[in-house]
């Protein structure tokens, strides 16, 4: 894990350790240390002894244990039963998957293949049991895939550790000489049970496929996601919408139940000619409302083309969210249905235009004109800073200010008289200069010297000089009206 | 004295009559007090027609910002009633800083810029729909008889105010619009010839009232309200200015 965060670790012999008892313990050691004689367990003094280069990483007490749960969830795309086996391991059911990888052979390279892709060092064995799956994937020489019934065949030459049995079975067994599985195998079962206990039983009986070993499964987080097949293909809007309701119904029970509302749905619709048609919306505020949701998709049914019939349909709720009841105060509206009612036509609204086309200012602490206002991130932020009213702003901002020819009689005297689209303007009032200075941690450039200007008709204008007037050519621009 | 009292008393209530027999109706719900002082006078019993279509034309972007002022100072009376207000445009030059200075609080207005000229209609007339608004603000560039009468019809239902801008070539044909009004900027004036510009000045045409009395005013917005110009411009000088 750790040779995947940090690639310089990859070819270098590390180890994680922790503390115990007044001393640092090797917990876990890297392939590279592990072939120099380094193995967890043994104090990291001893190990430095071995190898002085050798790197130590403080361990994580949590990190493995989490680390193995997101392995399992992402194991479930082999199949929908997988077990978390502590410290190390997953054990997965594989019944029925097998074939839809092409063989065992296929599969186990597959999962092999992708967990060393990610810098994993993984051994994985296929077998009839939990237990001989188990002792081959960790002790197995020969063969990775066990056929059906060879369990005892399997299981004879390996040590008995492989049994998963308790230290202190396994030293007696080494002090019998009981190196291998096969030497105490046959051995009558009240014998073993008298010299070893229950346990030894079990495991062989559990790893010869005898008794059956429960395993349980991790629960996937289940989707927000509701399937409707068709007996007869569907091709009329009609269709669709009896179908979207249905859909919804049954979603609506579900958040209901768990107090949530969506914020994005997708329905699908399966053609028979294999092809798939989808439409998309998304809402404001968590949302559960049948009603509602269908008012935003019934906007968009048209676009689906059915082709010659769906067969199935799929609705999805990507983005779900915990419902607030908090009221709202910004918008001084005082029934909280009629909050809702907005919120509802701006879903309607965002489903039609897109919701990027829905803004709301606040406040920003920029003078720069094009700065001094941000896109507000929800219809519910406040900003703390007050809209100031000071300051002369026009009601109208040029996206862009647009160059203007003026005449301007002496230094940092507004202009008499400027044109721009071809048309002059005679100034008879003017107001200025107000000077905006670049924010130069944000952008670099001259600062500009506005004027608030009135042409003889009556027009009012913001205009503005970039940069000091000493230059030979100021330039001048105009950047906004004003009411 | 009495005899005249009482003549002009029915004078009035024989006006009410004729309205109510033309099918006006009073948004008695909301009488929104607009400030706008004599202007009033111009409207059906002297009340401002919210919950109604408003249309303000604006070919020139001077003309637009004064119309975009005029209309925001509206706004802030209009949302005094609570409710936010949208503001729905393709091209929208606004800057929303700049509404403070016309009493509207920026951040209670929501925009919506709309890439689509398609859309545009649709979009303001499903905000027109939504009762829970104080008032809908739409920048378009012209609107047809039969669009007018979709958003005339949908304003009746739900009694809001809705403000179109007018953007494109002064000529615009026959509506259901209650009001179409015409703000030109005019010049400022600071008292004794102080220097600098004060506060905005615009002549206000009513052009179209429906049931009331089309006219033109000259108003200026200061400290938060409208004041009319104790001296009105002469036509003539008016009409040499817009030529010149």
């Amino acid at each position: 894990m750790l040779s995947l965060l940090k690639p310089e670790l990859r070819d270098i012999p590390f180890v994680l350790a922790a503390p115990e008892r007044g001393r640092k313990l090797i917990k876990a050691a890297s392939a590279a240390a592990e072939a120099l004689g380094i193995e967890p367990g043994a104090v990291v003094a001893d190990a430095r002894a071995i190898l002085p280069s050798l790197q130590v990483l403080e361990e994580e007490p949590e990190r493995a244990g989490k680390l193995l749960h997101a392995l399992a969830e992402s194991c479930i795309r082999y199949t929908p039963i997988v077990a978390i086996d502590p410290p190390d391991g997953l054990i997965l059911d594989i019944s029925g998957c097998a074939h839809l990888w092409g063989g065992e052979r296929a599969y186990l390279k597959e999962i092999i293949t992708r967990f060393k892709s990610s810098g994993y060092q993984v051994r994985a064995a296929i077998a009839d049991t939990v237990g001989t799956a188990w002792a081959i994937s960790r002790y197995g020489q020969v063969r990775a895939i066990i056929g059906q019934g060879a369990q005892a065949e399997a299981l004879a030459p390996l040590p008995p550790i492989a049994l998963r049995l308790e230290p202190a079975i396994l030293e007696r067994m080494h002090k019998l000489g009981l190196y291998q599985i096969r030497s105490f195998m046959t051995m009558p079962r009240s014998a073993l049970r008298r010299r070893f206990g229950q346990l030894l039983l079990d495991r062989l009986a559990q790893a010869l496929g005898e008794v059956k070993e429960p395993i349980v499964s991790i629960q996937p987080v289940e989707p927000y996601q509701e399937r409707l097949p068709c007996l007869e293909p569907i091709r009329t809007a009609t269709g669709i919408e009896i179908a979207l309701k249905r859909l919804l119904e049954t979603l609506y029970l579900r958040l209901l139940q768990e107090g949530k509302g969506l914020r994005k749905a997708i329905l699908k619709g399966y053609r028979i000619d294999g092809k798939m048609q989808q439409i998309e919306i998304g809402t404001n505020y968590p949302a559960r409302s049948v009603a509602h949701l269908f008012k935003l998709f019934e906007l968009k049914i048209s676009t689906i083309k059915p082709g010659l019939g769906i067969e199935l349909f799929l609705l999805e709720a990507p983005v779900v969210e915990a419902l607030s009841q908090e009221q709202e105060t910004l918008w001084n509206i005082t029934q909280g249905s009629e909050y809702k009612v907005v919120m509802n036509l701006l879903d309607r609204i965002g489903v039609r235009v897109g919701m990027d086309a829905i803004h709301r200012y606040l406040p920003d602490e920029h003078h720069w004109p094009e700065r001094s206002v941000k896109l507000a991130a929800s219809l519910q932020e406040k900003s703390p800073l007050a809209w100031r009213n000071d300051l002369p702003r026009p009601i109208n901002l040029l996206p862009r200010p647009e160059r203007i020819e003026v005449t301007a009689p002496i230094p940092d005297y507004p202009p008499m008289l400027f044109r721009y689209k071809g048309k002059i303007h005679k100034i008879s009032k003017a107001d200025g200069p107000e000077r905006i200075e670049q924010e130069w941690w944000l952008q670099q450039g001259e600062h500009r010297d506005y004027y608030a200007v009135e042409d003889e008709s009556g027009s009012r204008y913001w205009l503005f000089r970039l940069g000091h007037y000493g230059a030979d050519n100021p330039e001048w621009f105009i950047h906004g009206f004003f009411a | 004295m009495e005899r005249a009292a009482t003549k002009s008393e029915i004078v009035e209530k024989l006006q009410q009559q004729i309205l109510s027999m033309q099918g006006f109706r009073q948004p008695s719900a909301q009488q929104v007090s607009t400030g706008l002082g004599p202007l009033e006078a111009a409207f059906p019993n002297k009340v401002f027609p919210a919950g109604a279509i408003h249309e303000f034309l604006s070919p020139l972007a001077e003309d637009a910002a004064a119309t975009t002022g005029f209309m925001a100072g509206l706004l802030s009376r209009l949302m005094a009633q609570g409710g936010p207000c949208l503001w729905i445009g393709t091209r929208r030059t606004l800057f929303p800083p700049a509404l403070k200075l016309f009493g509207v609080d920026p951040d209670r207005i929501i925009f919506i810029d709309v890439k689509k000229e398609k859309d545009l209609l649709w979009t303001i007339e499903e905000a027109l729909k939504c009762d829970a608004l104080s008032a809908v603000v739409g920048e378009v560039s012209g609107i047809s008889f039969m669009e007018s009468r979709r958003l005339q019809l949908a304003v009746e239902q739900s009694r809001v105010t809705g403000m179109l801008r007018c953007s494109g070539p002064d000529k615009i044909g026959n509506t259901t619009s209650v009001a179409r009004w015409k703000i030109t900027p005019l010049a400022s004036a600071l008292q004794e010839d102080m220097p600098g510009v004060g506060y905005p000045r615009w002549n206000v045409e009513l052009l179209k009232i429906r049931n009331g009395k089309p006219g033109t005013w000259q108003l200026q917005w200061a400290e938060n309200y409208f004041q009319h110009l104790s001296q009105p411009v002469p036509v003539s000088k008016l009409v040499m200015q817009q030529t010149g």
